[in-house]
């Protein structure tokens, strides 16, 4: 299978450059990436392409897409959303906000949305403890979160749902400028959010 | 003492993450002055000179680990740990989006230093964003000259290189990020061999925290002995504090090392909603809990939060009031670790399973009359038995709060009401 190869040739190479010669192992998280994105989800012809391309043991490839949460074997909806309900954003109320988020989504933790839109997973801290609740939605921040903000930010990704589907799914990469090497100096940040993050 | 933003300065300087901004403002001069105006060796004694350590958690001299770095085996190679995950803290993240080219010229300078010329910044998968912005950060000051081959003429290059994690706790201890970079599973190494001599592809490597690079900077422009002007003697310089929890202001706060918790406390507008404080942990979930009680007067650095038998770590303090039950707390930082456990170690994988399952049943009050003494007896079980730090941290929560807060445990645990008897 060539899927991942067809879909992002300059992306594999510029994910390779970054290692020294004879290293291309350490792509192995980029390429993962990439074929989550390309494939829809890290099934075997997925891990084995990456393998190919890298040289690498098969078993070790699937191992490695194992290890880490933001790699996924089955299908998941367009947009990820990873909840933190961890300690820090618990005390600010968290727990309170899960069925709220799950009755708007339309699904339960763990679970995707009947229409395949979102899928949610409650995760460990994210990092931005200080403006709990809050959430990630294919990787991108949404902080201090409650129902009203929630509709709003929940119509917008309907929104761009409809006119395009999520261009980032499965998880966010695709086509992402994290692969293409060195990026450009504009549009560091997702479009409509600023530096820290603010989208909703 | 009020704030003083060493690392921080985007919060005076706006659009300080933009190249521009950072050169009007000082950046990169001190890369420059280094490489045509430093030897390496006074570049490390420079450092070491200062007292920083590192910001992290484990606050080891940076000037020290760099010196550990064998002259003579080559390529060498500088690693920004960037792979924030403690429950609790969020400084890099700020740092990162706000201040990115501070770090690039600390981990240059500290590439020149050790005679490395590539820098790997290693970046929690979740920080897509971030990853970006550093992207965008490196090309910008390649472009401009700052960073590259041949700086300055002086015959010394180095490049920087962005690297994605993929959501793994353990990838922050150092050994485990290594191994994720080389395209293994994130799991930590034996040490002996230290980094230094053996890390990346079995080259000298030094790993350092964001945070602390962001630090380098500053020291070369301003002296060691300004450095050692803030703070206490042996925890000089200032440290990023993330305040999360029940406060009505949380959020980071550089302050010099060695101030008072109270102060800390006033910052971030005190416990919310008018409430009483019952516990701290100051080093995210890692941490043994403190009480209310242990708080006040309590100076802010690694030697003063060791004494109360707690750790500073990387000075995420999670604040909790007077509605807390600690027996919850312990469960929530349990779910945490045994989400985390890299399954290497048997005592670590083991334990922090049947801990998970043992406060979740205590927190949900359907105990047995020896849950509570068979938590103890797992946290004994682990403790000094792990294979890297993650099970050691995982245990400080259950066991500080079995210890001090008793109370907690009882009111959760207390034999089930017996059926009616009609």
């Amino acid at each position: 299978m060539d899927t991942l190869q067809r879909r992002f040739p300059e992306e594999i190479k510029a994910a390779v450059a970054r290692y020294p010669a004879g290293r291309q192992a350490s792509a192995v998280i980029s390429l993962l990436y990439l074929a989550q994105a390309a494939y829809g989800q890290l099934d075997k012809d997925a891990i084995d392409e990456v393998a190919s391309v890298l040289e690498m043991d098969p078993t070790q490839v699937r191992g490695v897409a194992g290890f880490y949460s933001l790699f996924f074997e089955r299908p998941h909806g367009g947009y990820v959303v990873q909840y933190c309900n961890d300690l820090p954003c618990a005390l600010r109320g968290a727990e309170d906000f899960l069925p709220v988020l799950e009755e708007k989504l339309g699904c339960k933790a763990g679970e995707t949305s009947a229409d395949g839109l979102f899928t949610l997973e409650c995760v460990m801290c994210l990092a931005a403890c200080d403006r709990a609740p809050m959430m990630q939605v294919n990787l991108e921040y949404f902080h201090d979160l409650d129902a009203a903000t929630l509709d709003g930010l929940l119509a917008e990704l309907r929104a761009r749902a409809a006119e395009d589907p999520p261009r980032r799914a499965p998880f966010g990469f695709g086509p992402p400028s994290e692969m293409a090497g060195a990026a450009p100096a504009t549009g560091a940040n997702p479009a409509g959010s600023g530096p820290t993050g603010q989208g909703g | 003492m009020p704030e003083q933003h060493v690392v921080l300065r985007n919060r005076e300087i706006p659009g300080l993450a933009r190249l521009d901004v950072y050169v009007a403002h000082g950046g990169y001069a001190q890369l420059k002055r280094a490489v045509t105006e430093m030897q390496p060796a006074e570049v490390i004694d420079l450092v070491k000179a200062s007292g920083l350590r590192g910001r992290g958690g484990a606050g080891f001299p940076t000037g020290l680990k760099w010196s550990f770095v064998p002259r003579d085996l080559y390529p060498k190679y500088i690693v920004v740990n960037n792979d924030e995950s403690e429950p609790g803290t969020f400084k890099d993240h700020e740092i990162t989006l706000e201040n990115p080219h501070q770090v690039i010229e600390g981990a240059a300078i500290a590439a020149y230093a050790v005679g490395a010329e590539t820098v790997f910044i290693y970046c929690r998968g979740e920080f897509w964003q971030e990853m970006d912005v550093l992207r965008a950060a490196v090309a910008e000051a390649r472009a401009a000259g700052h960073i590259g081959p041949n700086l300055h003429g002086s015959g010394y290059g180095v490049e920087v290189q962005v690297s994605p994690g993929a959501g793994a706790y353990i990838c922050g201890e150092e050994t485990a990020l290594l191994s994720s970079l080389e395209g293994e599973l994130g799991q930590p190494r034996l040490k002996p061999p230290f980094p230094a001599v053996a890390g990346l592809y079995a080259k000298p490597t030094v790993v350092n925290n964001t945070e602390t690079l962001a630090n380098v900077p500053a020291i070369l422009e301003h002296g060691a002995d300004w450095f050692k002007s803030i703070g206490t003697e042996k925890s000089p310089g200032t440290k990023i504090c993330c305040v999360s929890g029940h406060v009505e202001r949380p959020g980071n706060y550089e302050i010099p090392l060695g101030t008072s918790w109270d102060e800390l406390l006033a910052m971030a507008g005190g416990v919310w909603k008018g409430r009483r404080l019952k516990a701290v942990l100051p080093a995210g979930a890692s941490a043994p809990v403190l009480a209310a009680e242990q708080m006040p007067g309590l100076a802010l650095d690694w030697e003063s939060v060791a004494a109360t038998g707690s750790i500073l770590g990387s000075a995420s303090f999670i604040v909790m009031d007077e509605t807390v039950n600690m027996a919850w707390v312990a469960k929530k930082t349990i779910a945490f670790f045994k989400h985390e456990s890299c399954g290497k170690c048997s005592p670590c994988r083991e334990g922090t399973w049947w801990l998970k399952h043992l406060t979740a049943r205590i927190a949900a009050g359907e105990a047995g009359p020896d849950d509570v003494a068979l938590v103890t007896q797992v946290v004994d079980q682990m403790e000094g038995k792990c294979f890297c730090p993650l099970g050691e941290f995982a245990q400080s929560v259950p066991r500080s709060t079995i210890e001090r807060f008793a109370a907690d445990y009882a009111e959760r645990s207390a034999a089930p009401a017996p059926a009616a008897a009609d």
